[in-house]
């Protein structure tokens, strides 16, 4: 069980941590609200609907490595992440901690983004907003990976959407089909799978990534 | 080697069936196939690693991944002189291969500039080695995402009821195969070395100064 109450506790912390700094959230949210506005300009008159669909993803996610970018911010500052790594508890109760406050930080940024796109572009129906809700979390599981990867780095700020963005093309994929398609449960189900294979990878490899 | 390679190149032209833009797909195919080949071989290299913290996996990974990228990008260059040939494109969103392809390489090509970010060390190796894990596990997940579209255009000559051609393009396409795995482990071999030989001489620098 401390398992879990490490988790919950990291999880808490990033999320005191960001509500009180104000700046993550408040710039994802106005993010995603702008490139939706810059994507109604960007479409030409009488472009499909699908297009739509196609251009939500691509706000979500740059949306997501936005906030993705920020996530290990507050551990690198003080040598935080290195005594979190010190500490007798499993590793990846650290990545599993990060994961779950960025993914409140993006559901909340997206329950925002998507009445907003439903109010500027097209409709959203239950299969869409599932497939948007699976591929949060291997946004999130992969991404709090990734940017710790790059965070090993130099020009960190370069790294993670060259990281991420090969990553995300099956959850694009995924999202877009669930929310087009006729078909949309086979998309659903990829993105199932996608989570369950890269969420178990990074669970299990995270802590080869911050421990020398 | 030579000799392997040179009969292949003699074998191939001596197969022509359905016109001269069709031998490409001796070249083609095994480069492909051994692409793949190469990036699973740095995964194996990666998580043997991981599981057994043996330092010298990192350079063979590493060099795998690098003789695999350079194949890739071979695969699709040849890729795209065929479509040029039969489609008249260079390239169609259509073919899940492709796109498929296309991911990997991007991705692959990805873990060059992880691996020049960050300094020299086990942090390094590390954080290559959980990347190009990554990426054979992307592999799949990729295909089934890309498999979500109906492939139309990318020929298919190995269907489930076996190869679709004749046994003397099935000898010559064996023979291709065997040739350009042949030359990719040469390479891999060559590579690696030279790579051991510049870190050797760079500890040598370290120690003497």
């Amino acid at each position: 069980m401390t398992y879990l109450a490490d988790v919950a506790a990291l999880t808490r912390k990033d999320l005191r941590v960001a509500l009180r700094a104000r700046d993550t959230l408040p710039a994802m949210l106005l993010f995603v609200l702008s490139t939706l506005v810059v994507f109604h300009f960007a479409s030409p008159d009488g472009s499909a609907d699908a297009a739509a669909y196609g251009l939500l993803w691509v706000a979500i996610v740059f949306t997501a490595l936005l906030g993705l970018a920020r996530a290990w911010v507050p551990e690198q500052e003080h040598g935080v992440l290195d005594a979190l790594v010190l500490t007798p508890g499993d590793r990846s109760a650290i990545w599993l901690g990060k994961t779950l406050a960025t993914l409140v930080f993006l559901v909340v940024a997206q329950a925002v983004a998507l009445p907003a796109f439903v109010l500027f572009f097209a409709p959203l129906d239950l299969t869409a907003l599932a497939g948007v809700l699976l591929a949060d979390l291997g946004i999130c599981a992969v991404g709090s990976l990734l940017a710790a990867m790059a965070a090993a780095g130099r020009s960190r700020e370069l790294m993670l959407p060259l990281l991420f963005l090969p990553l995300s093309i099956p959850l694009v994929v995924g999202g877009v089909g669930a929310a087009i398609s006729a078909d949309a449960e086979r998309y659903l189900v990829l993105l199932a799978l996608y989570d369950a294979v890269f969420a178990v990878l990074s669970w299990a490899s995270f802590e080869y990534v911050v421990t020398e | 080697m030579g000799l392997g390679l040179a009969l292949a190149f003699f074998v191939a032209p001596e197969e022509a069936v359905e016109g001269v833009r069709q031998r490409i797909f001796y070249i083609h195919v095994p480069i492909a196939l051994t692409a793949y080949f190469c990036f699973g071989l740095g995964a194996w290299k990666a998580l043997l690693l991981l599981w057994r913290g043996d330092e010298r996996y990192d350079l063979e990974s590493y060099v795998a991944i690098h003789q695999g990228t350079i194949f890739g990008l071979l695969t699709l260059a040849t890729g795209a002189i065929w479509a040029r040939t039969s489609w008249g494109v260079w390239w169609s969103w259509d073919s899940d291969q492709l796109v498929l392809f296309l991911t990997l390489f991007l991705f692959y090509c990805a873990y060059f500039m992880l691996r020049f970010s960050i300094d020299e060390g086990p942090r390094r190796a590390r954080s290559s080695a959980v990347y190009a894990l990554f990426g054979v596990a992307l592999i799949p997940v990729s295909f089934f995402a890309i498999r979500l579209a109906e492939d139309l255009v990318h020929p298919t000559a190995f269907t489930r009821e076996g190869p679709q051609m004749t046994a003397s393009m099935f000898t010559a396409f064996c023979v291709m195969w065997a040739a350009v795995t042949l030359l990719a482990y040469v390479l891999y071999r060559v590579e690696l070395a030279g790579k051991r030989l510049d870190r050797d001489l760079r500890e040598l620098r370290e120690a003497l100064r």
